[in-house]
This record gives C-alpha cells, structure tokens and sequence, in this order.
C-alpha cells in the first residue's frame, strides 16, 4: 500500500518545528509501524536527507521507549498496543498518517520525535523505592502476600513507563503513573514503612516538574498500553489524602 | 594454561571456595569508601544492581546509559523467570543441583567455580527482590510460586508474569533511584561511552558521548565496571533491542581486554519467523509454549498446503520422532539446530520456508481453549499481534533467532578483566554459561554479579589504589579523547553512497549462514573474507547524514556496526580454531552419525581468549584450561 506521512521535524529543543510531508511507497502490511519509518528513512538518506529520529529500542511494546502520537492517539489506533507493535495491516491503502512527538510542558522536545522525559526519573527518585540495602533483607518467604494483592501489584508494576498516559491527557498530568507507582508499593507489606512519605515526596515532585491537574476524564487510562486501571488514580488519591491529614510535620 | 590467564579460582571445596574467599578479600573501611568513584556503564540487570549495591557501600558511582532512562535497559525483556535453588516445591533442588545443571546445560565448557558461586548467591537475589517489593507471582497461600523451565527436572523459576525481566529490572532501579537521591549515584542518560581510558595500565576512566549535544565528555574513576550486555545484534536480526551493542566491551578489547569465547551464541528456537526485508528485529515466544505445543513439518518437501489441509499421516513430528524421551522439551541448541535442518531439507512452511509450525490443536482438545488461553493467552496474542494470525485456530509459525550470547570479555574470578581495573558483569563478560544458557538463568548471572559478586571483590582491588581523585587532564585522556573524536570525524566524512544499515544487514547475513547455527570450515573461510570485504567499504562508502553535535541517530549507529564489523571477524576466527561442536557451537565437520553435537573434551575442554594485537593483525589465542573436578564429563544425551 502506499501512504503519506505527516511527520513533525524539529532539529533540537530551541528550534521551531513543522510539519514534513514524505510518501511512504510499497508498505506491506506484516511491517510494524517503526519498520514502516525505518523504510522512509532509509530512502531519506538515499536522498541524503536528514532521517526521522525516534526513540525505540526494544519494539516487543516493553521498554517503554517509544513516544509516538499517530493521527491524534497515543502509540496508535489499537488498544493495550505500542508503537512498536502496532502493524500497518492496521492502515488502508492512500491513508494519510499525522505523527508527533508527546505534546507536554514537563517533556520538551529533543529532536523530531524524541522527547525529554527524565522528570519521570525525577519523581520516583522521590521516593518510588523501598530503602532496603543489598544483603539486609528477611528470606523471601517470610512474609506471605494475599494473591490478589500480589496480583494488583503486578497489575500496577506492568507500567512501562513510555509516558502515553501523559500525552494523552488534555492537561498532561501525571497521575496515572504516579499513582501506578504508589499503588504498588501501597500494596505491598514491604512498601509500609514509608508509604506517608512516599506519596507525599512524589506527588510534590510531579508538581514541581510542571505536570497539570487530574480532571478525571480517563484518556490516560484509555490510551495506556498496559492498561493501567483508573484505580490506581483513585488509590493515589485515597494514599495522598490520608498521608496529609494523618502526616505530622 | 597461558601465563598471562590468572583465573584466580580459590583453592578448597567447590562448596566452600565461594565463603572462604570472601574471607582472605581485603577490604576498604567504611570511610574510606567516600574517597573511590567507581564508572558503571549500562543499567541493565547488572548494571543498576552494581550500581546501587556499590553506592550503598559508601562508593560514588556514575552510572551511564544510552537509552533516555535507566529503567529501559534490554533486561526489560526478558520474558519468562529467574532461577534460584530455594527449593521451595520440597522436589529436590539444591545450589548443588543447580550447579550441576547449569554446568551440563553449558556443555561443560564453564568455570565449575563460578557456577557454583552463581547457584549459591542465586536464593540470596530472591529475598533481595522480594524486599525491594517486586511482585513475583504468588501461590493462594500468599508464597511464592515457581514453573519449571528447559534443561531441569525441578520448578526453580520464579516469575512475575511474561515480564519478570521487567519487574526485576524496575526494582534495581528503583534501589538506584534511591542512591541517586541520597546524592551517591551520578546518572547519565543518553550517554554513549566510546572508549576506556587507561592509565599505567589500570582503567582509570571512559571517554563518553553526550548523544544529545554531542559533546565528548571524559570521565574518571578508580575502577571501570562494563555491565553492557551481549552481542548478538552483530547479525541485524536478534531479538536483542535495536540498541544493544558491542562498542564498550569491544574498545575493552582493543584497550587489552581478552575476549572469552566469541563464537558462542545462542539461538533461540522459538521466535516469530522474518517476515520480508523490512523486518527490523525478531521477537521471542516464550520457551514454555513447548510445553504444550508440537513442532511439526510436512514430511514432503515443497508442501505448499494449509496447515489444517496436511493430514495427520504426512506430517513429521521430528523432536517426538527423534527425541523421544524429551520430545518438545529438547534445549535450546538442539531444537533451534532441527529446525534449520527440516528447512535445508526444503520442508519449511510459510512464504520464505524458512519455518516450522508449533501446533496447539492437541493441547485445545485435550485441555480445552479456556485452559490454553490461561496458560499462554498473552503470548498467543502477540503472535497474533505480529503475524495477524490466530494460533488457535492455524498452527504458528516459528523460526530460531539469535538471543543471547554466551562468550563476551574474559574476566577471572573477581570479574576483573585482562586491564586491572576494568571489570565485565552481566552478559558482557563470558563467564558462567559455558556454551550454552539454560533458561532463566540470564536474569540470575546479572543480578547475582551486580548485588553479590562485585560489592565484595572490588574492594580487594581498591585497597591497594591510592585514594586521590583521578585528574581528567592528564595526556592519557587527552590522547583517547582525540582518538575518539578522529574516529567520529572519520564517520562523518566518509559521506559515500550506502546506509549503516546497508552494511549492517549484510553483515548479519554472512554471520548468520556461516557463523549461525550451524558452522563449517569452508563457510567460515569464506565469511572471514566477506567480512573484510565489507569493512573495507564500509570504510569508504558509508553515508552518515547530520554533524556530531546534535541527536545523531546514524553516527550512533556507524559507530556500532563499525565494531561489529571487527568483532565478526575475531568470531569467525573462534568458530574456525574450535574443531568440535558444543552447545550453541556446532561444527557440521563434528558430529555424531546421528547428527548430534561432538565434543572433543581432550582437545577443547579450555575457554579461548583472545589478545588484540593491532589493526589488521591476527589475534592471539590464549587458553584457559577448564578443571572439572565436581562434574564427571558426559555426551549431553535427550533421546
């Protein structure tokens, strides 16, 4: 099949981008939509021309590297799906395609399509951890877990942390991913001791990186390639609460 | 043994070396510690374990990486468990037990010492991930659960899902993230480091590249730790991440680094066949849908029917036929080697025929669709995903691929490599899977060097180094900083007519059908020239768009596929000198007349390791001879 790509180009954080048009000729449908661009730059640099940058490294949907907005979506039109693994059996033939970088204040642009989202680190080194030292720890069967908290913690941990939940949001607020984070150290007996502070710690510093407000319309959940529920929202709030009224400073 | 190998495996019991040793390493006082940077490039499983393991200590730590966050190193993906000899299931297990699996799954061509090291650290990574709260599945009574993997008649994996590597990895790096706020971790993302520096032949630092700005940065420390994972993207097609290169460990390497075993590789069986030019990468299904599903082929060459319209009579259930006390269940060698067969014999399936199906009808009669869904539901829609096929209803279609690699830099007990100072962890160094990975055990070996291994030898090398920082001005970090920036500069001006990945793919091809799953003397030969060929005019054709000081994601690439152009080589070179098959090294001249691996314990029982000596020039072969005192020595049967 053959498409048009709308692609936005920006040449580092200062410059002003625009948007590109380029044809994408002879797309097969068993290629990923990464590959579908891996074949536009390689005639891009035919033409010597500048290529697409775009962060990816895994393309098995786990690393979380891919921050690509397709015609308006975070990662694409499929469900629980990243870039990466999206295929272009999803795309008809003549199809125009709108690519852009996650749009957020708190993740400046680098280049084209590779955002800036190291306030992610920021904020779990906040205190998305529990301070235990290599070599001081109880065995491992010590303290039982009830399946189905076990089970919600995963379900919590499952976030890879690309960033969607963000781009997603009209306000690009953080709250899925934080409060994915929190919910699975606040489901875990291992995350007690500091679960006041932590949520406390984390929160602050989501705001700091300049992250808007949750106004509960559920894009972030929507778009999330892991599917992260809602709930974790819910339980960052129920967490954040409770540590501000019961916290002594 | 060559003189200049020292393994420094401690004298004793194989049960007690581990503990004893741990007692005669010296140590660094506690204040002392402050006073030692200690570089850790990559943050995979062993690097961010290392990382925040060393920083807790008391250590300064810089921790690079080239992806955006540390949190996405390739660990991430793997998909199936981590093995650990708690014998929880009361079936058996014991580190001895372990070790001795691990040690034949290798095709004994590992250290006995390190493996059992490996199995004993193995049950102290659990308790450690447990308490990091890592979300490992559970029994309804709230303990941990474990499956069973390939190559071990006991259930030792433990597992978060379809991602444990995920999970894992999110907890080093939480513990990093820990470190970083208490100020003791330097992390730097999107930073590529592009060469060790060494100084009186210590490594005292690495030269780095801002992969933002461009900017080529030096950076000291008392001690250099390479956690940069494997080298399999040397063929294009892996299932490694697009990233993953050999540039650390093979700048390690012309520095004074031996290599250990290159030739090495594993080829996992089940992955989702290439489907045309376009294909970019392979994507693993997990090892334990051969637990239930039957490889098959057509037993007519050129059978061009459906699946579902071959009948039972004119198919070739080859593994139930040849193996059949293992069946389905044959390692990873074995089946990965099979397959290749049935398609050479022309009795491949799909477009490229260059595939065999793995069938779940059997196991949806006999079981019914709700129970094979509960069991393998996620992978069977990826598959679906990628192929836009339904395995329930067509066989899949699978084809090995390039996984992991077992050889990587030569280090000795301590994991300290040829260049004191300069240690490999992880993947990147060659040490404990001998020529062969059993599953669920990659995850292990990062961890167990990260958390356990290193915290305890680095110390013994530290005492005896003087504890002034480092000076980044000195004329050794000048000179390799202006070999560094000559060499981007040469990328940059080269502006001939082919992409990187032009000759990257080219590359990978040659690797993969004379270097791949199987190897011959002729093949081999023949690849060594190809490869040099190719070198050359890469050298003088290559076009790598943009300058360096931008985001520039073709110089990143040239400057990996330039080292896989040199790391090919010395692979072929390894294959070639091997006269014997073993494990993921099968040389067609050495087999069995049943068409089985032929090791030549006489000859080969060693781990070859290879001195760079200067561009062009042939490489020195090293042995380390290989002591097998605990293991008796046996042909791997699974008839």
């Amino acid at each position: 099949m053959n498409l048009t790509l709308k692609v936005w180009r920006q040449k580092n954080r200062k410059a002003e981008g625009k948007f590109e048009t380029y044809k994408a000729n002879s797309v097969s449908p068993d290629m990923s939509f990464l590959e579908m661009i891996d074949v536009v730059n390689e005639e891009l640099l035919h033409e010597n021309k500048e290529p697409i940058a775009f962060d990816h490294d895994c393309r098995e949907g786990i690393c979380g590297s891919c921050s690509m907005y397709i015609n308006g979506r975070a990662h694409g039109p499929l469900k629980g799906v990243t870039a990466c693994q999206l295929h272009m059996r999803s795309y008809s033939d003549g199809d125009t395609i709108t690519i852009e970088p996650w749009r957020a204040n708190a993740f400046p642009v680098i280049k084209d399509l590779v955002v800036d989202r190291s306030a992610f680190d920021r904020i779990q080194q906040a205190g998305g951890y529990v301070s235990v030292n290599t070599g001081s720890v109880p065995d491992a069967n010590a303290t039982p877990i009830p399946k189905d908290n076990a089970d919600e913690a995963f379900n919590m941990a499952a976030c890879i942390g690309c960033g969607a939940c963000v781009a997603a949001c009209k306000n690009s607020s953080a709250m899925l991913f934080v409060g994915a984070k929190v919910s699975q150290y606040a489901l875990l007996p291992q995350g007690q001791a500091e679960r006041q502070d932590r949520v406390l710690n984390m929160v602050e510093q989501m705001d700091k990186e300049g992250f808007g407000a949750c106004t509960n319309t559920g894009a972030c959940s929507a778009e999330c390639p892991k599917e992260i529920p809602l709930s974790a929202i819910a339980r960052l709030n129920r967490e954040f609460l409770g540590a501000s009224l019961s916290k002594k400073d | 043994m060559s003189e200049k190998l020292n393994s420094k495996i401690p004298d004793g019991t194989i049960a007690d070396k581990w503990t004893d040793y741990k007692f005669k390493l010296k140590l660094v006082n506690p204040a002392n510690k402050r006073k030692y940077d200690i570089i850790v490039v990559g943050t995979g499983l062993a690097g961010a374990s290392a990382a925040a393991s060393l920083a807790e200590l008391g250590y300064n730590v810089k921790a690079f990486c080239f992806q955006d966050s540390g949190r996405r190193a390739h660990s991430i993906a793997a998909q199936g468990g981590i093995n650990a000899a708690k014998n929880y299931k009361n079936d058996g297990d014991s580190v001895y037990r372990l070790f001795y699996d691990t040690v034949k799954g290798g095709d004994y061509r590992a250290r006995e010492a390190n493996v059992h090291r490996l199995a004993e650290v193995s049950v102290d990574i659990i308790d450690q991930c447990v308490a990091q709260g890592v979300p490992f599945a559970r029994e309804y009574g709230g303990l941990l659960d474990n499956r069973s993997f390939g190559g071990a008649q006991v259930s030792r994996t433990f597992y978060a899902k379809g991602q444990t590597g995920q999970q894992l990895l999110l907890g080093a790096y939480s513990a990093m993230n820990r470190m970083v706020a208490e100020g003791k971790i330097t992390m730097y993302e999107r930073h590529e480091m592009l060469d060790v520096v060494t100084i009186d032949g210590h490594a005292r630092g690495i030269i780095a590249r801002n992969m933002e700005t461009g900017e080529i940065e030096r950076h000291a420390g008392h001690a250099v730790l390479l956690c940069t994972g494997g080298y399999g993207n040397v063929f294009f097609l892996s299932t490694n991440a697009k990233g993953s290169n050999v540039t650390a460990a093979w700048r390690a390497h012309k520095k004074g680094a031996y290599f250990g075993n290159p030739c090495y590789t594993q080829i996992h069986p089940t992955c989702i066949p290439v489907s045309g030019d376009h294909q970019s990468k392979l994507t693993l299904m997990s090892e334990s849908l051969r637990n239930d599903g039957r490889v098959w082929v057509p037993k007519a060459q050129g059978d061009k029917r459906k699946a579902n319209e071959i009948p039972e009579n004119e198919r070739d259930y080859y593994l139930e036929r040849k193996y059949p006390s293992f069946g389905n269940l044959v390692p990873r060698d074995v089946a990965s080697r099979n397959a290749k067969e049935m398609c050479d014999e022309g009795r491949g399936v799909g477009t490229s025929g260059l595939a065999v199906y793995l069938d779940f009808a059997d196991a949806i009669k006999r079981l019914g669709k709700d129970e094979v869904e509960a069991k393998y539901g996620n992978l069977f829609d990826m598959y679906k995903q990628i192929t836009g096929e339904n395995p329930y209803e067509v066989p899949m279609r699978i084809y090995p691929a390039v996984h992991y690699t077992m050889g990587g830099l030569w280090v000795d007990y301590n994991l300290m490599t040829t260049v004191p100072g300069l240690y490999a962890l992880g993947e990147a160094n060659f040490s404990d899977h001998g020529a062969n990975r059993l599953g669920a055990s990659a995850l292990m070996q990062g961890l167990a060097d990260g958390y356990f291994v290193i915290p305890y030898t680095l110390g013994d090398y530290l005492s005896d180094v003087e504890r002034k920082p480092i000076s980044t001005d000195s004329a050794e970090f000048e000179k390799t900083e202006a070999e560094v920036k000559e060499r981007v500069n040469k990328l940059l001006s080269i502006k001939g007519t082919n992409s990187v990945d032009y000759y990257h793919k080219k590359l990978g091809k040659i690797m993969w059908d004379k270097c791949g799953m199987a190897r011959n003397e002729k093949g081999l030969k023949e690849a060594k020239e190809e490869i040099r060929a190719i070198r050359e005019d890469f050298w003088k054709n290559v076009n790598v768009t943009g300058t360096n000081e931008e985001l520039n994601q073709q110089l990143e690439k040239a400057g990996r596929v330039a080292d896989f152009l040199e790391l090919g080589e010395l692979m072929v070179d390894d294959a070639l000198h091997r006269n014997e098959s073993c494990g993921g090294h099968f040389r067609e001249e050495y087999q069995t007349e049943d068409g089985e691996a032929k090791r030549d314990d006489e000859h080969y029982a060693y781990v070859a390791a290879w001195e760079f000596r200067g561009e062009n020039q042939p490489e020195e072969l090293h042995k380390e001879d290989l002591k097998f005192d605990n293991v008796k020595l046996t042909t791997r049967s699974y008839k």
